[in-house]
């Protein structure tokens, strides 16, 4: 396409970043924690490290995520934060120099504008150049899509080690800015309920390798998450993958600084720096 | 059942968070249903259903299906689940004329007697089905959620007959106040786990096992019990409960020579009421009730009113009716019993409210004690406090009901409510 589409400026920003480091990354926040005060701030703060702000909406019942997002979700909606807020703040600072964000929600708090068109509408208006729905297949993906494309906004779409790879090239066919790599059977932040065995054959370098060779020719980057967490893990990946998602892990660092009475964005802010030194 | 390939193309997925205007022709609808249209190859009935899951969960759910299909098409496969069902469930299960409550009340009850199935309450049913498909799966382990801790020691029982590890989910909040069943599963081999994130409750305990399936979907088989999450689970819950309202039928039609005025049965996830009211769908004249649980009061978190009070939502994997606030957000519940204490429904209800073959009713936590004491003292049964909440409506309702036949599910006995009912003054 030859738009400056938020989607494709999404997916140019990850290459440039990879180009540029190694690896880019992919950080993400709960909107609302610790505090909603800090969520536009906070986007400041770990701008100048991250080629895309992954944004997550606090929901009640986070299934695909471990208790460092469930809390951080559980706080954030204790704090207040709607997806309408959310919508708003993000509107308030959009002509800022940023890297693209992404809204990663579950379905049911989207559902909540009213309807595809409503939500796209919101979309344009709070500078979001993709979506990340965990619960939404691909079966089901295809009218939220087109409405969100016509825009210029993408879905994301989600590989995981078990994936087949006739179901693999579906995905990759139906999806916009990145495709983000799930690199455990399990939740986010690599924590699954004491004594749970895996289901993930081979290798996560295999793996990679597979989807990288999948998505190449669509000039689609790859990123990794789930369980990334310390400058060796993200050092393995430089090799394997355009990109990292970095979310409990960063959870994690805001989560001490805040309860350490600190202001928790210059945590967050060592915490990225961390990984690439 | 319809199979859904693999990969199907991307299609419009027409939620709505408002209810779709009721069908034209809801009797083609409910033909649907009865003829194996519904659920179609997405998995829903109508706008409800679907499988709204993680992409982890997508090759375990579709090889389920799979595995599911060719298991009811294999008479070895329903022979094998006739016979544990004959010998080892103790079915059929009893239909008992309630003479006593019959004349106070005005009306002719009868009782479908699930209660008396092995470990006492209609969950034997599904969990022996689905642990008897864990073993066409060829997994090691077996996951399950429990509310009042019925389904846990199905599951638990299920497991220990068929030789599986056995991990139960329960909400922390229900740990406490269905100590009976904790102690029985234990006993069964099982391993609980109390969660102690969320409400606490059996909301909290599912989206704990949906976590544990995400991390080893392939060797793990989540054993749900209640008629929600992803297709083709309320499929298979359905399924495999459907013998509750075949028997039923067929016993009410011997005994009586007709068929019931009205048939109840209590409502949570729904997954007593769906096996129950499937025998009956068809046959026009019988008059269906789902009973939910009022609670205390109208307010949000007093009730579990879900079909009366919500609106249409995505949670645990399917688009149903939902309690939620105006942003999406699940809110809290309440119930006597832990059993009906859930925000959702399953999508199949969800359809037989919208196209009106069910009319769903509420029943408060008086109405349960009122139901307890009723069957107690007139008909010597103790009942869980889940059918409770059909006989307390009943009582409340009777002398609108002067002369009708009534069939109520009585789906589980109530010694796991010993410590509820002691509360209660009970």
């Amino acid at each position: 396409m030859s738009l400056p589409l938020p989607a494709d400026a999404l997916r140019k920003s990850i290459f440039a970043a990879k180009e540029r480091h190694g690896i880019a990354l992919v950080p993400y926040i709960t909107a609302g924690f610790p505090t909603r005060a800090a969520f536009p701030s906070l986007l400041r703060t770990i701008a100048p490290h991250a080629a895309a702000i992954e944004v997550g909406v606090p929901f009640s019942d986070p299934m695909a995520d471990g208790m460092t997002i469930q809390n951080s979700s559980r706080i954030a909606l204790q704090n207040g934060a709607t997806l309408r807020w959310i919508i708003d703040q993000l509107a308030s600072i959009a002509e800022e120099p940023l890297p693209p964000r992404v809204l990663m929600s579950y379905l049911n708090p989207l559902m909540s504008l009213g309807g595809e068109r409503e939500l796209a509408e919101a979309c344009v208006r709070a500078s979001v150049s993709a979506l990340i729905i965990p619960d939404l297949p691909l079966e089901e993906c295809g009218g939220l899509r087109s409405t969100l494309n016509a825009r210029g906004i993408g879905l994301v779409q989600m590989a995981t080690p078990i994936t087949p790879a006739e179901r693999l090239r579906g995905l990759i066919s139906s999806c916009d800015g990145f495709l983000y790599a799930v690199t455990v059977t399990g939740v986010t932040g690599g924590s699954t309920p004491a004594g749970t065995p895996t289901s993930a054959p081979g290798s996560p370098a295999e793996y990679l390798r597979r989807l990288r060779s999948l998505a190449s020719p669509a000039n689609l980057p790859v990123c990794a998450g789930f369980g990334i967490r310390t400058r060796e893990n993200v050092g393995v990946l430089a090799g394997l993958a355009d990109g990292a998602i970095i979310g409990s892990a960063l959870i994690d660092a805001l989560s001490s600084g805040h309860a350490a009475g600190r202001d928790a964005g210059s945590d967050a802010g060592n915490f990225l720096t961390s990984l690439r030194s | 059942m319809s199979i859904a390939p693999i990969i199907n193309s991307p299609a419009a997925s027409g939620l709505s968070p408002t209810l779709p205007p009721a069908p034209a022709n809801p009797r083609e609808e409910l033909a649907k249903l009865l003829d194996g249209r519904y659920p179609d190859a997405r998995g829903r009935y109508g706008p409800f259903g679907g499988r709204f899951v993680p992409e982890t969960l997508i090759p375990a759910i579709t090889r389920l299906e799979q595995v599911a299909r060719e298991a009811f098409n294999d008479t070895s496969f329903l022979d094998e689940l006739s016979m544990h069902q004959r010998d080892w469930i103790g079915r059929p299960t009893p239909l008992c004329h309630a003479a006593n409550l019959s004349k106070l009340w005005g009306v002719d009850l009868w009782l479908k007697r699930e209660d008396l199935a092995h470990t006492g309450a209609h969950k034997i049913n599904n969990a022996l089905g689905q642990a008897l498909l864990a073993r066409r799966l060829g997994v090691q382990r077996i996951i399950a959620e429990t509310g009042a801790g019925q389904h846990g020691v199905a599951t638990a029982a299920a497991c220990a007959r068929l030789g599986f590890a056995c991990r139960v989910y329960m909400g922390a909040a229900d740990v406490e106040r269905q100590a009976p069943n904790v102690q029985r599963m234990k006993r069964l081999g099982a391993e609980v786990v109390p969660v102690e994130s969320g409400d606490r409750t059996l909301r909290a305990a599912i989206d704990e096992a949906l976590r544990d399936w995400v991390s080893d979907p392939m060797g793990t088989h989540y054993l749900l019990g209640s008629a929600v999450g992803p297709h083709p689970f309320p499929f298979l819950v359905r399924s495999f409960q459907s013998v509750i309202g075949r028997e039923a039928r067929a016993q009410f039609h011997e005994r009586t020579g007709r068929l019931p005025d009205q048939a109840y049965a209590c409502v949570g996830g729904g997954s007593n009421a769906i096996g129950f009211f499937h025998g009956f769908l068809g046959d026009e004249r019988v008059e269906l009730f789902g009973v939910e649980a009022g609670g205390h009061g109208d307010k949000p978190g007093e009730h579990s009113s879900t079909i009366a009070r919500g609106r249409p939502g995505v949670l645990h994997g399917c688009y149903s009716m939902l309690l939620q606030d105006e942003n999406g957000q699940i809110i809290d519940t309440h119930s006597i019993s832990a059993g009906l204490d859930y925000p959702g429904v399953g999508p199949e209800h969800s359809f037989l409210h919208h196209i009106g073959r069910v009319t769903y009713i509420a029943a408060s936590d008086d109405d349960a004690i009122t139901g307890v004491r009723s069957l107690c003292r007139h008909e010597g049964i103790l009942p869980a406090l889940e059918p409770s909440h059909a006989i307390g409506a009943i009582a409340r309702l009777a002398p609108s009901l002067k002369g009708k036949s009534i069939l109520v599910h009585l789906c589980g006995r109530g010694d796991k409510d010993a410590p509820i009912l002691q509360a209660h003054g009970v």
